[in-house]
Parts: structure tokens; sequence; C-alpha cells
């Protein structure tokens, strides 16, 4: 590998990005507090979109600000807001054999990093990629993947609806 | 930079979204360690995107954050519900269609 090759200034943005998303995605799963669970899911939230404009993509990156910390938090923390009453730690927010998610993730995660090492390698990613922009992503949407679109849109109707059915006082 | 390094971080957010889903009891959180799933997804389509040199696969992580609104809505107003009717949102009591 070419020194011009290592890119170090983004090799060390996502290396501290990916350890901050690591750490706040365990505080996710462990904490004994569902506010600050949600708060540390804001921080993974937030690294996902710092990687994906490292990805050269920044449409997606403002999109995942946007209705992932801009909406879909508020969302949990309404829900957290509704189903409980008392803010702070508990204890009972794990199953009794939780211990059983452990070797289970563990094996997972070792499948996937040995086939992913087998498969990928040392492969780089392009080093001179242009950012896609807006208008290639509009055409792909309203071109080849409109089905999708149409399916999506059903998708977004009936959970609006659902949602409103669900929850209303009747 | 390697495409191995943002396919890894994606594995490594899916399994510890997989144990949170497994190991929570709380339905609100379980629905947390969901997104971390797809957020992990979507690291993966946008690397790939880039290896490709097409957007296709911003296109789906698009889809992908559309369909993860929709099932936060619903999965939250059925949490709503299943609080309303039992003073609780633990996933193990809900034992009713146990055979």
């Amino acid at each position: 590998m070419v020194a011009a090759d290592l890119l170090v200034a983004q090799n060390v943005g996502f290396y501290l990005i990916a350890a901050i998303m690591v750490i706040g995605a365990l505080r996710v799963v462990t904490s004994n507090n569902v506010v600050h669970a949600a708060l540390w899911l804001v921080v993974v939230l937030a690294g996902a979109a710092a990687q994906y404009v490292l990805l050269a993509a920044e449409f997606v990156a403002i999109t995942q600000v946007l209705v992932y910390i801009g909406a879909v938090m508020v969302l949990f923390l309404f829900g957290t807001m509704l189903t409980r009453a008392r803010i702070g730690a508990e204890t009972d927010l794990n199953n009794k054999n939780w211990l059983l998610g452990v070797p289970v993730a563990v094996l997972m995660l070792a499948t996937m990093v040995i086939a992913l090492n087998d498969g990928f390698g040392n492969e780089q990613l392009p080093l001179d990629a242009a950012p896609v922009d807006t208008m290639a992503i509009s055409d792909q949407i309203f071109g080849p993947y409109l089905l999708p679109f149409w399916a999506l849109s059903f998708v977004l109707l009936a959970a609006v609806i659902g949602a409103i059915v669900l929850a209303r006082k009747d | 930079m390697l495409l191995n390094q943002f396919l890894v971080l994606g594995a490594v957010l899916f399994s510890i979204g997989v144990y949170g889903v497994i190991a929570r009891r709380n339905a609100v959180l379980v629905l947390m360690s969901i997104e971390l799933i797809l957020n992990s997804v979507n690291i993966n389509l946008l690397a790939f995107s880039l290896r490709s040199g097409t957007p296709d696969g911003h296109t789906f992580a698009l889809y992908v954050i559309a369909v993860a609104a929709a099932e936060v809505g619903v999965g939250l107003a059925m949490v709503l519900l299943m609080y309303r009717n039992r003073r609780s949102i633990a996933l193990d009591e809900l034992a009713e269609m146990k055979g």
C-alpha cells in the first residue's frame, strides 16, 4: 500500500467515530435507565450519520439526522414518558435468561467477521469517489425503483392509520 | 479506506442489536435494539454502494429509513396499547397465547 492511499485523516475519523458508536451501542443495550438508553441511541445514530458522510452519502446522512434524531427519538422519548411514570434507574429491564444473548451475539459476530475477512480482506474503497448527488438518487427512486417506492408509500399510509387505530381511546 | 472496516462496524452493531433484542424485557428497549440493527444494515448498503459506484445503495438506505420510521410508529402504538391494558410493558408477561 502506498502512503498516499492511506487517507490518514479519514481513517482516524472513522476509528474515532466507530469507537464512540460501539460504546454507545453497548450502553443502549446495557443501561438501567430507559431515558439514558434513548440518549445513547442518539449518539449511535449521529455517529452513523457521520459514517455516511465518510461513505460519500451526504443526502442519506442528512435524512438520517432529520428522520432518526429528529423524529424517531422524539417518538421514543414520548413512548418512554407515556408508559412509565418514574424516571431513573430500574432493575427489571432485562429478561431472566439475558445471559443467553451473549453467546448468540458473540457467535454471530465471529461468523460474520470471519466471512467478511475471507470475502473482502484488504479490498480498498475507491479513493476518488465523488459524493452521490441528490439528483442521481431521485432519478433512481422515480425510475427503476418506482415500484418499491409505491409499496413504501402504502406501508407509511398503513402505519399512520394503524398507529391512530391502535393508540386511540374508544 | 478499506471496505472491510465499514462492514465489520456494521457486523458489530448488528450483533449488539441482536443481543439487545434477546436480553431486554422492556418493549421500548427492544425497539431501540431493532433501530441499531437497521442502522448497521444501512452502513453496509452505503459501503457497497460506494464500492460499486452506483447510487442504488443510497436508494435502499432511504427506503430502510422510511420503513424504520413506520415500524417505530406502529411499534410504539402497540406498546402504548399494551401499557393501557396491562399497566406493564414487560414482554415476558405476554403469555396469554401460550399453549
